[in-house]
């Protein structure tokens, strides 16, 4: 098992917390109720089995790594959901199947290159060997014949990237990491120019603020 | 609000399906007309109050997400972001911006010496325009810098937000002309809207009910003259009698297939779904679809440049507050002294942390501790984004694929490939937006090189029935009581947002249809 060895960067808007704002006018109800589920997605696959979970979870941690220990985005789990709950995009190269399709295809293809080139699964290999698959992956270099035909360069982007880095910025944790202002109806924003900031945005530290900043943050609500 | 309803056996005089942008205004014009009118809708009919979240996944649910294969040498990227599937269409994510057209676009073969010229005249656009503009309260600046002279907009322009008063920095140091963009969301109140409150998530539709989309300008007033609007109602077919008239159209709405009668049926939608339904209602008599006896339903397909420059501000800029474009500078629609044709302009941008994550990982491969590190840099980033006018090309098309959707519908195939010409516009835009940006002293400048938007095209407008589907009324010449009046009509898109032309053809075809009634000519 790879390590998650991913700083999370507390510095920037130190004790920012978008959802100390969840009761305030910033969000209404359905917004509420939206980010409420979306923080109890099922941790365990729905659609995919226990060795497609095992390479998914590297691939996830790989493309967004995140700290050992501390609040987690479980990434993995919103893959499955996108693809159980039957989330379209809207949209599909004429060369890429469906996305649960893609997605069962693209896990395999990974382990059969890792086998190939490592002789062990994706998931067993060490983060600098997954991630140089992965980038071969995005070069468009990786061809085995368990892709069948599936363009390893489409798949990388179409799916691998824009399903796990939705997923993460979708979520909280990752809007605190950003200083995003996050849901903000009926409330929205006031003070609108440069350098200007609304009691209820995160406060950047600023070097030798950072206190200052920290205050503020907690005052956010 | 108690709506009329009308029975499936009773032939009512207009039948529209798609109520966006250019649904709605007929709905409600050919209503207060006093015609009888149903609008149909693939989508839900949204109470925004109670049902839109302040989040970009969840409000995925406005979008047209129902599959469709894209090919070509630069496939378009579809579904969320690209067009609307609820009552008000695509207006209930646009991004208001509403601009006119440039007069002489209308002639654009004939005065300019590219694409094709349209049936219309810009002097009575210029009317219609104005007419759209009132219709939509919109808000925009005491003098626009370009163009023929037009009204004072009905409300005064919003403030600026960071990233809007950049564009304009950068504009002065160029020399440039700017100005705040002309929006359809309300400064001031209007009667259900309070003003903006700059929340900017107005792309997944907007929770106050201040922008004024056709679901809070139209669909009201439709109801209200006694239309009926018919939501979640695919229509898959178009059925046609052996006399050559249009008969209504077959339906499926709570899972069974239904038949409306009518009398009329317009077509309003979207530049994609308007070629597929008229090529899926084909018959052994009109086997190629219907109306296209020439050969153009679901040809000369464009879409509108879409292509960004972004770059890091030392100071916190926040674009995240406030509509999205709150300035532009139309300055190379109007200047000629290039070695391309067509125009465009570009707007400030404000996107969200996952259409923001798109264009990280999109135009700069990002990802890892990488991907993470930069998307840290959220509050200090700044961009502008074109619209610019691709041209028509005939191997740019919508036709059906052999995969069908949850209806049993064969679904659209979308082939695209840029031009020589398109290609060229684009470059000239990113140079121009990059040096922009170095003149406010952004840093960690990169382009985003493909992106794309605002399609238009496929049911193309004309005076000669062999080189268009329909007529300056946007009745197709081959069935005279059917008709197409959105997007598609198009033979041109310009270097401008759609949306205030759509609308505003569509206002004109309220006025010609009544005319036309009156002299007994439907
Ligand atoms: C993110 C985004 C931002 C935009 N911002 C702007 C902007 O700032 N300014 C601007 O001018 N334009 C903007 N646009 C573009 C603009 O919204 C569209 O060009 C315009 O709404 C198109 O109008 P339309 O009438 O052709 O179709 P739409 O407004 O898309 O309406 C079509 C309707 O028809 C329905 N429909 C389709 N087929 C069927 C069927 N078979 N049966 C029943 N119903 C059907 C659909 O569900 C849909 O509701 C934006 C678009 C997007 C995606
Ligand atoms: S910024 Fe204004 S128009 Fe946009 S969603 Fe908010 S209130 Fe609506």
């Amino acid at each position: 098992m790879t390590d998650h060895d991913g700083t999370r960067n507390p510095d920037r808007y130190p004790d920012y917390d978008v959802m100390s704002k969840q009761f305030s006018p910033s969000w209404n109800e359905v917004t509420r109720k939206v980010v409420h589920a979306r923080l109890a997605v099922p941790r365990e696959p729905r659609f995919f089995n226990q060795g497609e979970w095992d390479t998914l979870q590297a691939v996830c941690a790989r493309i967004m790594p995140q700290p050992a220990t501390g609040a987690i985005i479980p990434l993995p789990a919103y893959v499955d959901a996108k693809i159980t709950e039957k989330h379209e995009d809207g949209y599909r190269y004429a060369s890429l199947p469906h996305q649960g399709e893609a997605w069962q295809r693209g896990l395999a293809a990974l382990d059969q290159e890792a086998a190939d080139s490592h002789g062990a699964r994706y998931h067993l290999l060490t983060p600098e060997q997954q991630d140089a698959l992965l980038q071969r992956m995005q070069d468009g270099k990786l061809d085995c014949s368990a892709w069948q035909g599936m363009p390893c360069k489409l798949f990388f982007e179409h799916r691998v990237i824009a399903d796990i880095t939705h997923a993460y910025y979708a979520h909280p944790i990752a809007w605190n990491e950003i200083g995003f202002g996050g849901p903000a109806s009926p409330r929205g924003y006031v003070r609108m120019g440069l350098n200007r900031r609304d009691p209820w945005e995160a406060a950047e530290a600023h070097p030798g603020k950072e206190a200052h900043a920290r205050r503020e943050n907690k005052r956010v609500g | 609000m108690p709506m009329r309803q009308y029975s499936e056996d009773e032939a009512v005089d207009f039948l529209v399906i798609g109520t966006g942008a250019g649904g709605a205004p007929l709905i409600a014009g050919l209503a207060e007309g006093g015609f009888s009118v149903v609008g149909f809708d693939a989508g839900p009919w949204f109470r925004p109050l109670e049902e839109f979240a302040s989040d970009e996944q969840e409000q995925n649910k406005l979008y047209w997400t129902d599959t469709r294969v894209v090919d070509g040498a630069n496939p378009m990227v579809m579904g969320g972001k690209n067009s609307g599937k609820a009552v008000g269409g695509s207006t209930v994510h646009f991004a208001m911006v509403s601009l006119r057209f440039r007069p002489d676009w209308f002639k654009s073969r004939t005065t300019l010496g590219y694409g094709a010229d349209w049936p219309l005249d810009w002097r009575e656009m210029w009317d219609y325009y104005t007419k759209a503009e009132q219709a939509l309260k919109i808000s925009g600046p005491v003098v626009y810098p370009w163009g023929p002279k037009r009204p004072r907009y009905p409300y005064r322009a919003h403030e600026l937000n960071s990233a809007a008063e950049l564009l304009g920095r950068g504009a002065e140091a160029m020399g440039i002309r700017w100005t705040p963009t002309p929006l359809a969301t309300v400064s001031a109140p209007r009667g259900d809207s309070p003003p903006c409150v700059y929340r900017g998530y107005c792309r997944f539709g907007c929770s106050t009910n201040a922008k004024q989309s056709a679901l809070v300008a139209f669909v009201p007033r439709a109801v209200k003259a006694g239309a009926e609007i018919r939501d979640l109602a695919m229509v898959g077919r178009i059925e046609v009698d052996s006399s050559g008239r249009a008969t209504g159209v077959h339906y499926i709405r709570e899972g069974k297939w239904r038949f409306q009668r009518a009398h009329n049926v317009i077509v309003a939608g979207y530049a994609v779904e308007t070629p597929r339904l008229l090529l899926a209602s084909a018959t052994d008599r009109y086997r190629d679809g219907l109306a296209n006896s020439s050969g153009l339903v679901g040809k000369n397909l464009m879409t509108q440049s879409n292509q960004a420059v972004f770059g890091t501000m030392q100071q916190e800029v926040r674009w995240n507050k406030g509509p999205p474009s709150l300035s532009l500078t139309e300055h190379w629609n109007y200047d000629d002294r290039k070695d391309f044709s067509g125009g465009y302009c570009w707007m400030a941008q404000g996107p969200l942390p996952v259409e923001w994550v798109t264009v990280q990982t999109g135009s700069r491969g990002l990802w890892g501790q990488k991907l993470i590190d930069e998307m840290e840099k959220y509050n200090h980033q700044v961009g502008l984004k074109m619209v610019g006018e691709m041209l028509p090309d005939e191997r740019n098309t919508v036709t059906l694929d052999d995969e069908v959707d949850q209806y049993g519908l064969r679904v659209a195939r979308v082939t695209y490939s840029w031009g020589d010409n398109d290609k060229a516009l684009i470059q000239h835009a990113l140079s121009q937006m990059q040096t922009s940006l170095e003149a406010v002293s952004a840093t960690d400048i990169f382009r985003q090189e493909n992106d794309t938007n605002h399609l238009g095209g496929t049911a193309r407008m004309g005076n000669d029935r062999r080189n268009s589907v329909v007529n300056a009324d946007c009745r197709s010449w081959d069935i005279p009581n059917l008709w197409v009046c959105d997007g598609s009509v198009f033979p041109t898109v310009g270097g401008v947002n759609p949306s205030l032309t759509i609308t505003a053809i569509a206002m004109r075809t309220v006025d010609r249809i009544k005319q036309m009634a009156k002299r007994g000519e439907l």
